[in-house]
């Protein structure tokens, strides 16, 4: 089988394992790679979790010093950029890994070993953004970076540049993967799966690779320019040199609306799997949910600056924006209506996932009014800034993203895993979940409408924000203890053995036919697709459930070899960018040097390298 | 206006809110599978419904999008006229400045105002971005180095309104407070007469204490203070001469000045700090133990301030806040 | 081992990497547009000289950007004479494009020299920054390109290239039009459109 790349490995003296450590550190089975994703996004969800914990023990009381000012600014920088980029992105990674060649009846990704080094460009991200805490140095600019905050004059230690060039490692990986996921939708599919057949997971991610491809750039770019002004002394956003503190906004938010999209559209495409299974009956208006999909992602790229309403750009301008927000919320709205039509008449299976996606449609609908409510431009200059939006973001983001994402782990972890998680505990972890989450953050619409600014490490006593601030502590308290629930279910329905079957929902889509959790090579024969909902069609032909798939030897099927060049690649991006922290520094050149070196032997051996035995 | 518009986002949310949480609520429980239902309808869609339930949204919106560009040109227009109060802000790391142009003063930390008048604001940052934000009177702005921006905003009734900076700034973002207090046309004439007197009188001469030197708040009507009015009705002054000297000495004079007319000084213009309300950036009630705390360890009380620790002995504090409480 | 002909075919018809590389090309395009955003906000901007007008060598770069062009359509030749198994078209227009390239990175390295004794640097003034950071962005992605043409050639030469891998030269094409797409407006932007 991988007679040829053992010999050319072999010649330097590796050999890439099949079983073991090494064999996660070479994999291009893109199952495993989702697993690496999920682990890694998984233990980063607890950090920022953490982190949120603590902000949230600082402001319970009025006046309090839990932690530093210093410090407070640089968890809630840290929360957030975490949440974004080293949670919600990555979780939905590992669905996209898992799940995408699975719905579309493909054996992997269109580029394995590109897939590969995703994951592993992203794992150096994470791990270098986070080793700044141990220099005392973590980003302390916010989430958002504004500048000329985070010019080197008012921040002139190395935080805001862990935070660029974290940042900066992270975009490549985003990048590449938004090249792989968008080939292999439009490329990989299972013959007759026209697009129009597609689950709508797979639009969705479909969608989100877009959203990546254009987007990303954009904030690459501002924050090369960023980096530009901080380690070579350039006056991009630097005023007194002429640079405009404006343009970063911009800059910021043309990446970050869309970014907002990328965080919720695969949460939208995971409840659309999740309804029509457990609610026994199709998703109701499937070509109207593809379309508000494009619609959004469109539309995503026009309303930017509602992010920027307070900073007076005119009234053109804000009315131009306030009305295109107003008008994304029809597309949407019509997403939730489509939902709820999809279970009404149905026969509501009431496990675990589908406690969460209903919990999602009630949380996301909160998220999507207060979204309105700011559109408002002119209501907005109260809104913005305040604890009022920080509601909004958490509505639409935890009880959003974070409950679809669970819901869809719930909903897959048989087929991923192997084996149930228990309902009883499950149903525990959502009671909790919904409780702790609506008790954190409905306060926080009041709080802020009293006039509560955001990010500030402490508030005076007086102003009547003491007694929801300490509920919401409570709520945030009850929110991290429901996912100790969710780790005690995984450890103890891990250890149980007890097996899951290949179906064990009753699913419509091609996964189901398939072994739980699947052989390597996904399906000893690529299906023919007839229509949507493939296996539902393929399970009525057959007159009802299918018999238990068997798992076979697969042999004659070609599968990627593992390789250790993507890691080896990736480990070469992180020692550039380490390098470009070093670059004044007596050692600069030679950092450099040897972080190219070991991109250029890695990139080299990885071109030459035969793909397929 | 503003208000106004709120409400009616308050309102078409709220219903919005309560008819699809209710019918989530209602499918819920009317369409709840038990064991042994047979597969219900196979529905795919319904063209006439997905209709409805796009333009109706649609409308909704519509409700929302009229008024909301309408009070979106409003707010942008400045009012003008003789009668609007003209005030200039400068946001700092981490306090405000506020200059009145017509009347010739620079303040800090806490602005007075006539009641019933338009405020019309005009702004900027010498360092980095900010928002001035007084949730109780207006929306907020942002303010930035290298253009200005404009607010404005009327109280229509007398009173302490507390503001804030809402735009993270730095370490000290959190403590970067003001005041707004809203005065009767009396009391504000009196305000403004009290603070140009400070122009009259040196830095180093013991000023007269105001007619109630113990008042917490300064809402109360003071008579306008005039040289012959100060030397006749003052009382026994407290002895400031130590205060004056250490103000000079310990180099409080380097940064901060007591002269509200002359906007000079890196620092907050003490001009009135007797009688603020609040120190430290609108936020530290204006006791005379905070006063003195705040002298001697201000980066204990506000970690990351320009004001150094200057090594002042509680002694020397002391002196310092006896002096200021008569300016 | 031929790795193309191993893959089924893909939904499009289109092989993968050729689709790869189109999406890269279009996300490439976002990034490249904000550059130039930047720079035409921040065009007329600077606070101190030196200025566009008085530094640009136009008559020079203006040889370059044909050059530039000349280069695509002898790439499109080359390609042409390697997908017809044509070893001298192939590898000898290969060489003229890479040649042009040359010629194009040696330019601007002349530029940037005679622009920095003029005085402007990065840090100088607004029109430095975007300046560099456009072009030199410009010019990093023209001096991949040509080390990627250069191992194809080498590839070419030891007869690795053969009308069924032409698809490896065709993404490498591919981009190198991008590259000179992305000059094309550059030129006229930065270079002809002066204040």
């Amino acid at each position: 089988m991988a007679t040829s790349v053992l010999d050319h490995a072999g010649a330097a003296g590796i050999h890439p394992e099949k079983t073991g450590f090494l064999s996660w550190i070479t994999t291009v089975d893109h199952k495993k790679i989702g697993i690496l994703y999920g682990a890694s996004a998984f233990i980063f969800f607890l950090i920022g979790g953490l982190e949120a914990l603590v902000i949230r023990l600082q402001l319970m009381k009025p006046d309090n010093n839990l932690v530093s000012p210093e410090f407070y600014n640089q968890l809630f920088t840290m929360h957030g950029t975490t949440m974004i980029f080293l949670a919600v992105m990555p979780l939905s990674a590992m669905f996209f890994n898992f799940m995408i060649p699975l719905l579309i009846g493909a054996r992997d990704v269109a580029f394995p070993r590109l897939n590969a080094f995703s994951y592993w460009v992203f794992l150096a991200g994470g791990l270098f953004l986070n080793s700044s805490f141990l220099f005392n140095a973590a980003p302390n600019g916010g989430w958002f970076g504004y500048a000329n905050l985070s010019s080197k004059q008012y921040s002139p230690g190395l935080n805001m540049d862990f935070w660029a060039i974290g940042l900066q490692i992270l975009g490549i990986a985003s990048l590449a993967a938004g090249v792989n996921f968008f080939v292999t939708i439009i490329n990989m599919r299972a013959p007759g799966m026209k697009l129009i057949r597609m689950p709508v997971f797979a639009w969705m991610t479909l969608i989100t690779q877009l959203l990546v491809l254009l987007s990303f750039p954009v904030i690459t770019v501002a924050l090369i320019l960023l980096m530009f002004d901080r380690l070579f002394g350039t006056n991009f956003f630097v005023p007194l040199g002429g640079g405009d503190t404006m343009l970063w906004q911009h800059l910021f938010w043309v990446f970050g609306h869309p970014e907002v999209y990328i965080l919720i559209l695969p949460a939208f495409g995971i409840i659309s799997e999740v309804l029509p299974v457990f609610s026994r009956k199709p998703l109701f208006g499937y070509t109207a949910m593809v379309f508000s999909g494009c619609f959004i992602a469109f539309l995503g790229f026009g309303v930017w600056a509602h992010h920027m309403f307070s900073t007076g750009m005119g009234p053109i301008a804000d009315s131009v924006f306030a009305l295109a927000t107003m008008l994304i919320a029809i597309p949407t709205g019509v997403k939730i209506f489509n939902w709820m039509g999809t279970v009404w008449g149905g026969s509501i299976q009431m496990k675990t996932p589908m406690y969460f996606a209903l919990g999602f449609i009630a949380m996301f609908i909160m998220g999507g009014l207060s979204g309105v409510m700011h559109s408002a431009a002119p209501a907005d200059l109260q809104q913005t800034d305040s604890y009022f939006v920080v509601a909004h973001f958490h509505y639409v983001l935890f009880g959003g993203s974070i409950f679809a994402l669970t819901a869809g782990a719930y909903y897959w972890w048989p087929k991923m895993f192997g084996h149930m998680l228990d309902e009883g505990l499950g149903k525990l972890h959502f009671w909790l979940m919904l409780i702790g989450f609506n008790l954190t953050f409905f306060p926080m619409h009041i709080v802020g409408l009293e006039g509560m600014p955001r990010r500030v490490y402490t508030y005076p006593a007086g102003l009547g924000f003491e007694s929801l601030n300490r509920l919401e502590t409570y709520g945030a308290l009850i929110l991290g203890f429901s996912f100790l629930v969710f780790i005690f279910n995984v450890i103890k329905s891990t250890r149980s053995k007890v097996h899951a079957p290949a179906d064990p929902w009753n699913g419509a889509t091609l996964e189901w036919a398939i072994p739980s959790p699947p052989q390597e090579f996904n399906f000893p024969v690529i299906p023919t697709v007839h229509g949507r909902d493939a296996f539902w069609e393929e399970k009525r032909a057959h007159g009802g459930m299918m018999p238990e798939p068997p798992r076979v030897s697969g042999a004659g099927i070609h599968l990627p070899n593992p390789s250790y060049w993507p890691f080896m690649a990736a480990v070469g991006v992180l020692l550039l960018f380490i390098a470009l922290l070093h670059h004044d520094g007596k050692f600069g050149p030679l950092y450099i040097f040897g972080a190219v070196s070991v991109l250029f032997y890695s990139i080299f051996h990885w071109v030459f390298e035969p793909a397929e035995g | 206006m503003v208000d106004k518009l709120f409400r009616t986002t308050l309102f078409w949310a709220t219903l919005v809110f309560v008819l699809t949480e209710s019918a989530l609520v209602f499918i819920i429980v009317k369409f709840r599978g038990k064991p042994g239902d047979p597969e219900p309808k196979q529905v795919h869609g319904n063209t006439m419904v997905e209709v409805i339930w796009t333009a109706i949204p649609a409308l909704v919106l519509a409700m929302i999008a009229v008024p909301t560009v309408r009070t979106i040109f409003r707010t942008y227009e400045i009012p003008t006229g003789a009668d609007v109060l003209q005030v200039e802000v400068i946001g700092h790391q981490w306090w405000w400045e506020f200059r009145y142009p017509q009347l010739g003063l620079t303040t800090a930390n806490e602005l007075h105002v006539p009641v019933g008048r338009t405020v019309a604001l005009k702004m900027i940052t010498q360092d980095v971005l900010h928002s001035f934000w007084i949730p109780q009177l207006a929306g907020k702005r942002d303010v930035f180095p290298n253009r200005s921006t404009t607010l404005w905003f009327k109280a229509e009734e007398a009173g302490d309104y507390p503001g804030q900076c809402a735009e993270f700034c730095g370490i000290q973002h959190g403590r970067m407070a003001f005041q707004v207090i809203a005065q009767t046309t009396d009391e504000f004439a009196g305000y403004v007469s009290r603070m140009e007197a400070t122009g009259a009188v040196s830095p180093a001469a013991p000023a007269a204490p105001p007619a109630d030197s113990t008042a917490a708040k300064p809402a109360a009507a003071a008579p306008a203070l005039t040289t012959t009015t100060l030397a006749a009705t003052a009382p026994a002054a407290p002895d400031t001469a130590a205060g004056a000297q250490l103000f000079m000495m310990k180099g409080c004079i380097g940064c901060h000045s007591l002269n509200a007319t002359k906007p000079m000084g890196i620092g907050p213009n003490l001009a009135g700090i007797g009688q603020r309300l609040y120190i430290a950036a609108g936020w530290l009630k204006n006791t005379d133990a905070n006063l003195a705390n705040w002298i001697q360890h201000p980066q204990t009380v506000k970690h990351g301030v320009l004001m150094p620790d200057l090594g002042v002995t509680p002694a020397e504090a002391q002196s310092l806040v006896v002096y200021l409480r008569q300016h | 081992m031929d790795a193309h002909a191993l893959h089924p075919a893909t939904s499009t018809g289109i092989p993968n990497r050729k689709l790869a590389i189109w999406t890269f090309i279009g996300s490439e395009c976002l990034f490249f547009a904000s550059l130039i955003s930047v720079y035409l906000v921040y065009k007329g901007k600077s606070l101190v000289g030196p200025y566009p007008s008085e530094i640009f060598e136009i008559p020079l770069v203006t040889v370059g950007t044909a050059l530039l062009l000349f280069s695509s359509l002898f790439v499109v030749l080359a390609l042409n004479g390697c997908e017809q198994g044509n070893r001298k078209k192939f590898l000898g227009w290969l060489a003229m494009t890479i040649l042009c390239g040359f010629f194009f990175i040696g330019m601007q390295v002349y530029e940037f020299t005679h622009f920095f004794h003029e005085g402007l640097t990065m840090q100088k003034n607004l029109f430095g920054a975007s300046f560099f950071t456009l072009t030199g962005f410009h010019g990093t992605h023209v001096t991949i390109g040509v080390i990627w043409l250069i191992s194809i050639f080498i590839e070419g030469v030891r007869g690795h290239v053969p009308p069924a891998k032409a698809l490896n030269f065709e993404m490498a094409a591919l981009y190198w039009h991008f590259v000179d797409v992305v000059w094309i407006v550059i030129f006229p932007v930065v270079y002809l459109m002066n204040s």
